[in-house]
This record gives structure tokens, C-alpha cells and sequence, in this order.
């Protein structure tokens, strides 16, 4: 079976569980703590399906970031619409036999790994360049870019350069899903991409890439406008201040 | 008087993004709460010895307690979508004005003490012990941040420096380093019923002073009432309405369209205030006790509605959270909103044909209008998303000829703060307050150069004081800010009427 095989089997297991779990807290604990006050950044929606449409916007348009910056928005948006489509793409090597949408999104996936760097190259530049960007990044914003790029260039150096044994490569990846571990073909490049894919796993439920979750529960968001026809109250503001 | 030593920022012929001077607003901040006045909203009188573990079982406390703070601390991406948004950021250069920057002094702490990463990799992710330096930043830069929520307008994740601005106050506050301004402002709301420890004697002067003053003016008995029980409508006012100007001359106009409407009201002096600071220190509980005088005002004089009065912070109060505080409203008169605004309740009438008025005595005024933070993005009027801009303008074009909007990308939801809101409107932060008027100045240059405006409207009771004191810096006339319902009390056409 060999070391590589067992290491990526179980990091694949462990940062699965990690992923998984640290999603399910983080949600469990946004969904949890209440939001007492009406605080929807105005003008917002008089009904839930308006907020429903509102919130979409932002998901899938980024909205207010289009009213933002242009620039930010264009390579934000080049990256996240691309990694849907590449991630996608993936779910050829995940399941078998390959569902018909997946063989045909196939070569828009592929070619959409340039749009993806495209975007991560740009958000990079600016970070680096933009002097007001520059002064508000950490290490790990400029190493979070990094680690996707790594992802992304790996991964089309597969697709475009030096192939990897890919049948053999699914073969591991239903196998661990089996739990009926296979080799995995030992290029490095393979082994670059999986490995920057699962420290991203492992990073995510700690990280700003909480944004992906954040984003549905923003209060400022995610509110009707509807506060002086329906009372809000927070059940600690009652516990504290209503029940005598 | 505070001696003016700065200069007031050069209005920039066109829009460019500043260069960052780091640093060059860091100082002390506004003036800090003396003991009494911390006691009088039951936090300590001064700095806890404990007071990192003190701020940081607050922040803790803050966290399991509202979404907001919990979300926004986490999801930020450092995008840089908000970076040029904020008047402060533009008006003073300093980059912790720049709102992510604003936001990340408390982030800096919360991933040092709540998040793995900030435990384990400090440095790696930006987080910081909560020193005593650190302390000091939240101090002044929470200080120059007026929660106008402009740059949430912005942020694709809606992140509102404005919340993480209170909630910074707040722990400030329970730490016992709280701002005199505001502190002191909560302490006079609870012991006299207003913001300027205007008591009942003097205001029912005032009141009758003004009322002269419009028998004066218009030979007409127009009332302005004070603690009548009975009365169809609680009106609810900024205290400076009551004698600052040009604050007044609303004042005057809103008595003119109840006349008018022939409607029975009265001013409470119990509640003889519209303001809530409970809002700018973020605290809940302070809040809620301010806001719950209104309540009983409306209980005491058996009111059967409650107006509010021009006020950009108090209408978000009112509109947002008076409900949720001081509610339910069960004893009110369910066929108006609860409350109404006092421009909402003026445009019904207009559009009811209800006022007439005459617009030629504003044709010595060319109008552009202020859309008032609070009301703009954390409010509404009307029955309509973005009734809160529409309705003020019509009731301009209802009493003006000419009217102009300023810039786009400056008014609506994208409109500046005046640069004085949030508890930021006291003379030891004037260098601030000019500086942070400069985008609205540069918008106001633009229709008056353009479009020959002279006078500028507002509907809030801080922005026309702000304005009042920043304008001549910019080589304006201190009284081209007017009240919007100064427009109305000029144009309306009165009648005698019985009451």
C-alpha cells in the first residue's frame, strides 16, 4: 500500500472530520446567537422572500462589492464563479459512474482554472500593490491566497502539462470513500495539490474563509424590514428585562 | 471654546483615493467620563485594575449575545471593498479610519482570545494581546467613528463597523473608561428628561416664547403644548429643537402642520427628548431605559399616537427598536404607524391636499438636501423601501421651486455623515468633526457651483449642529443648514383656527 497511500487516506478522513464538524459548530453557533435589534442595513426588504432575493445578491452577484470596487469585485468574482465550476469538474473522481452533467461541464471546468488564477493573481497583485489593501493584510491573508494558487497551479499542470495515472488516482479516491484504500499514484505534483487541499479543509472552519457561511447569517442582510409592524425581542433581553 | 489648531482639509477637485498618513490622528481622544457620571449608568467610576480580564469576559459576554458581533468578527476577508468609504478615512488620512482597519483593533483581540489560530500563530493571522496600547486605540479610533453604517453598504458580508464600534464603547464603558459626552448626556436624560438639563419651568417658557414668536410672525395663535394629557398625538423632539438654531425654526414648522392638520398634541417633559445615547455606547440596557420614558410619557398623557420630530439617530431608535425596547404598543391608536415620523406624517397630509402652501416665500432658497445617516440606512418612512429618501424630497419640492440633488454616489444610502453623529459632536473632537465633514463639503461645493444652491436641508437634530459649527470652515455661511420643516413653516398657508 505503501506511506503515501495511508497518510493521504487518513488526513483525508481527518480533515474531512474537521471540515464537517468544524462547519457544523460554527453554523450551530451563528444560528444560535440571537440578533436583538433590527438592525438590516436600510433600504432592505419588507418580506422574507424579498431578503431571501437580497441575500442571493449578494451570494451570487456580490452586490454591495460591485457598489464597492469594481476591480475587487471582478477578480472576486472570476475566482469564486470559476472554483464552482472547477469544483464541479471534481465530482468526476468521486463518483462512478460520472453523471452526464459533470462529463459535459468537463471542458468549461478545465479552461475555467485560467479564469480562477486570473482572479487569484489579481486579488494578489492588489493586495501586494494597493497601499490601503497592503496595510490591513496579515501573513495568513497574503499565505491563503498562496495556498490557492498552489491548488490552482498544480492542478492544471495535471490537466494541461504533466498528467497524472488518473484512473489509478480515482481508484484511491473511491477507495478511501469505501473504505477499501487503493494505491495512489505517487507524482509529486498529485501529492502538492491534495496536500494544499487538505490543509485548506483543515484551515477553513478557523479561518476568514468563514465568510462562506458568514455571509447567510448577517444581520444586516438577512433582516425584514418590518419592525414597527412585528415585535423583536431577543429571549435574554426578556429573560433579563421582561420577566419579573 | 476649544482653540482650532489644524487646518481644515483642502477640498479636492475631484474624487481620489487618499494616501495613508499613519498615525496622524492617534492621540487621547475625546475627553473621558468622570466617576459620577460612569456611576450614573452603573458602570465603574474609572479604569478597573483588572480591567484586560474584565474587557475580555465583555467581549465574551457581547459575543453569545449578539449574531452581529459574532459573524462580523469572523467573516471579514480583508477585500479592501470598504477601505475609502469612511468620511474620517477621507477627511484625516489616518488608515485606522479606514473601517476594516477600525473594526480589526477589536478583531486584533477577539482571534488572540476566541479563535484557535490567534492562540496558537499570533503573528500569522493579525492578533494581538489586549495591551494596555491596544486599549488606548480602542479609546480614540472607536471614538472617531460615527456608526453611520456607510461602509456596510458596501461590504459584500454587510460587516457594520457601526455595531463593532458599540460593542468596543460598551467594553470600554464596563472597563470603566467611558466618554464624557455621551455619559454625561444618559446621566441628564435620566435625572432632568433631555440631553441639555433643560427643565420643565424653562422648556414650558421656551415653549410659550415660541409660540409669541409665531403670533409675532404670523398674527395666528399657533400652540405648542406642553404635558397636555388627553392630546391625539405625543410629539417626540430633539431638546435642541427647543432653542438652538436653526433646529427651531423646524420646531416652529412641525407646531405650523399640527395647527394646520387641526390635530390636538403635546410635548411630554418627561420625555422631552427624542435623542437616545444609550445607542452610541452600544448599550442595551441604557438604551432601553431612555427609551422606555417615551413609553411612559405615552402612558401618563393618554396620547393615542407618537410623532417624532427631526432626529437621524433618535428616528432609528423610534423606528427600529423603540418596538422591541419599549414595546408593545397595544395602547395606541393601531391605525397610524407606531411611531410616525414627522415628515411621514406631513407628506400624508400634503398628499391628502391637506396643507397648501405658498412656495414663493422659499424662492430665495435653492435647495439641496442631507440625507441624515440614521435615517437612511438604519430606518424608513413610509410604506416603500427607500421611502426615507423619497419623502423628505417631496415635501421640498412641496414648498421650494428649486430643488437639486447633490452627487449620486453622496446621497440615499451612499450618503456621508455629517461628521459629527454617533457622540461625536462635542468641541474637545472639532478637529475631527471638520475633517469628517469633507465629503459632504466637497458634495455641497459641487451644487453650489453648479447648480447655484444656497441652503442645504436636514431632518436630524445633530447633523444641523454639526453643520452649523463646520460649514465656515469651508468658507460656507453657518446658516445656509436649515431644518427641512423650516421649509414648511415658511410656505404654509395658515388659518385661525379654534383651538
Amino acid at each position: 500500500m505503501g506511506f503515501w497511500t495511508e497518510f493521504y487516506a487518513l488526513s483525508f478522513y481527518l480533515a474531512t472530520l474537521i471540515l464537517l464538524a468544524g462547519l457544523a459548530h460554527k453554523i450551530y453557533q451563528y444560528a444560535k446567537t440571537p440578533a436583538p435589534l433590527k438592525v438590516p442595513t436600510m433600504p432592505a426588504p419588507l418580506t422574507q422572500r424579498g431578503v431571501v432575493l437580497r441575500v442571493l445578491s449578494e451570494v451570487v452577484l456580490f452586490r454591495s462589492l460591485f457598489r464597492a470596487n469594481k476591480w475587487i469585485w471582478l477578480f472576486g468574482m472570476l475566482f469564486h464563479a470559476a472554483l464552482w465550476l472547477v469544483l464541479m469538474r471534481h465530482l468526476r473522481y468521486f463518483t462512478e459512474p460520472v453523471w452526464t452533467w459533470v462529463v459535459l461541464i468537463q471542458p468549461i471546468g478545465q479552461y475555467a482554472s485560467f479564469a480562477m488564477m486570473i482572479g487569484l493573481v489579481g486579488l494578489l497583485v492588489r493586495r501586494i500593490f494597493v497601499e490601503r489593501i497592503r496595510y490591513i493584510s496579515s501573513p495568513s491573508d497574503y499565505l491563503m491566497l498562496i495556498l490557492l494558487l498552489v491548488i490552482g497551479g498544480s492542478g492544471m499542470m495535471m490537466t494541461f502539462v504533466a498528467h497524472t495515472d488518473i484512473v489509478q488516482f480515482k481508484a484511491f479516491v473511491l477507495g478511501v470513500m469505501y473504505f477499501d484504500w487503493q494505491a495512489i499514484p505517487t507524482d509529486s505534483i498529485l501529492l502538492v495539490h491534495l496536500g494544499a487541499i487538505l490543509l485548506l479543509m483543515i484551515i477553513f472552519p478557523f479561518s476568514k474563509l468563514l465568510h462562506a457561511p458568514g455571509v447567510f447569517f448577517s444581520p444586516s442582510r438577512n433582516q425584514v424590514d418590518n419592525s414597527r409592524e412585528k415585535r423583536h425581542v431577543a429571549k435574554w433581553a426578556i429573560k433579563k428585562f421582561e420577566s419579573k | 471654546m476649544v482653540k482650532v489648531k489644524f487646518e481644515t482639509p483642502e477640498v479636492r477637485p475631484y474624487p481620489v483615493i487618499p494616501i495613508l498618513k499613519p498615525d496622524v490622528m492617534k492621540g487621547n481622544g475625546p475627553f473621558v467620563a468622570k466617576p459620577p457620571m460612569q456611576e450614573a449608568l452603573g458602570y465603574p467610576g474609572e479604569l478597573v485594575d483588572n480591567w484586560q480580564e474584565v474587557a475580555i469576559d465583555k467581549m465574551g459576554d457581547l459575543l453569545g449575545k449578539y449574531r452581529s458581533l459574532r459573524v462580523y468578527l469572523d467573516s471579514c476577508v480583508k477585500c479592501g471593498a470598504c477601505t475609502d468609504k469612511c468620511h474620517y478615512m477621507q477627511g484625516t488620512q489616518d488608515p485606522k479610519n479606514m473601517p476594516v482597519a477600525r473594526q480589526d483593533l477589536l478583531r486584533q483581540v477577539y482571534r488572540r482570545y476566541f479563535t484557535l489560530p490567534g492562540k496558537l500563530f499570533p503573528k500569522l493571522v493579525g492578533a494581538k494581546d489586549l495591551t494596555k496600547d491596544v486599549l488606548d486605540d480602542w479609546y480614540n479610533y472607536y471614538h472617531q467613528c460615527s456608526q453611520c453604517r456607510r461602509c456596510s453598504v458596501y461590504c459584500p458580508y454587510g460587516i457594520d463597523t457601526a455595531d463593532i464600534s458599540m460593542a468596543a464603547r460598551e467594553i470600554l464603558d464596563t472597563v470603566g473608561k467611558g466618554q464624557k459626552y455621551c455619559n454625561e448626556i444618559i446621566g441628564k436624560v435620566f435625572k432632568i428628561g433631555n440631553n441639555l438639563g433643560l427643565p420643565e419651568p424653562a422648556l414650558r417658557d421656551t415653549l410659550e416664547g415660541i409660540e409669541e414668536d409665531i403670533k409675532d410672525e404670523t398674527d395666528i395663535d399657533v400652540r405648542l403644548p406642553l404635558d397636555v394629557e388627553g392630546a391625539d398625538i405625543l410629539l417626540i423632539t430633539p431638546s435642541a429643537d427647543f432653542f438652538a438654531e436653526p433646529h427651531v425654526d423646524g420646531l416652529i414648522g412641525y407646531a405650523k402642520v399640527f395647527h394646520q392638520a387641526g390635530v390636538s398634541w403635546t410635548i411630554s417633559s418627561h420625555a422631552s427628548e427624542a435623542a437616545n445615547f444609550g445607542l452610541f455606547i452600544g448599550s442595551y440596557e441604557n438604551m432601553r431605559q431612555v427609551a422606555l420614558r417615551i413609553r411612559e410619557a405615552a402612558i401618563d398623557l393618554k396620547v393615542k399616537r407618537i410623532v417624532f420630530g427631526e432626529c437621524g439617530h433618535a428616528w432609528r431608535v423610534a423606528y427600529s427598536f423603540l418596538n422591541t425596547l419599549a414595546g408593545p404598543f397595544d395602547f395606541l391608536d393601531q391605525r397610524y404607524p407606531i411611531p410616525q415620523h414627522i415628515c411621514e406624517f406631513t407628506y400624508d397630509l400634503i398628499k391628502q391636499g391637506k396643507l397648501q402652501f405658498d412656495k414663493s416665500k422659499n424662492d430665495d432658497r435653492r435647495m439641496t438636501f442631507h440625507d441624515s445617516c440614521n435615517v437612511a440606512r438604519a430606518s424608513r418612512m413610509g410604506d416603500i423601501p427607500g421611502g426615507q429618501f423619497m419623502i423628505p424630497r417631496e415635501i421640498i419640492k412641496a414648498t421650494c421651486n428649486h430643488f437639486y440633488d447633490m452627487p449620486s454616489d453622496t446621497i440615499h444610502d451612499e450618503t456621508y455623515c455629517c461628521g459629527g453623529g454617533g457622540g461625536l459632536l462635542t468641541d474637545d473632537l472639532m478637529e475631527l468633526r471638520v475633517k469628517g465633514a469633507l465629503p459632504r463639503m466637497e458634495a455641497l461645493k459641487h451644487v453650489v457651483e453648479t447648480n447655484g444652491v444656497t441652503h442645504m436641508a436636514a431632518i436630524c437634530a445633530i447633523c444641523k449642529t454639526q453643520f452649523s459649527k463646520t460649514l465656515p470652515f469651508y468658507g460656507f455661511q453657518m446658516d445656509q443648514i436649515i431644518s427641512l420643516h423650516q421649509l414648511v413653516g415658511d410656505a404654509l398657508i395658515l388659518e385661525a383656527n379654534d383651538n
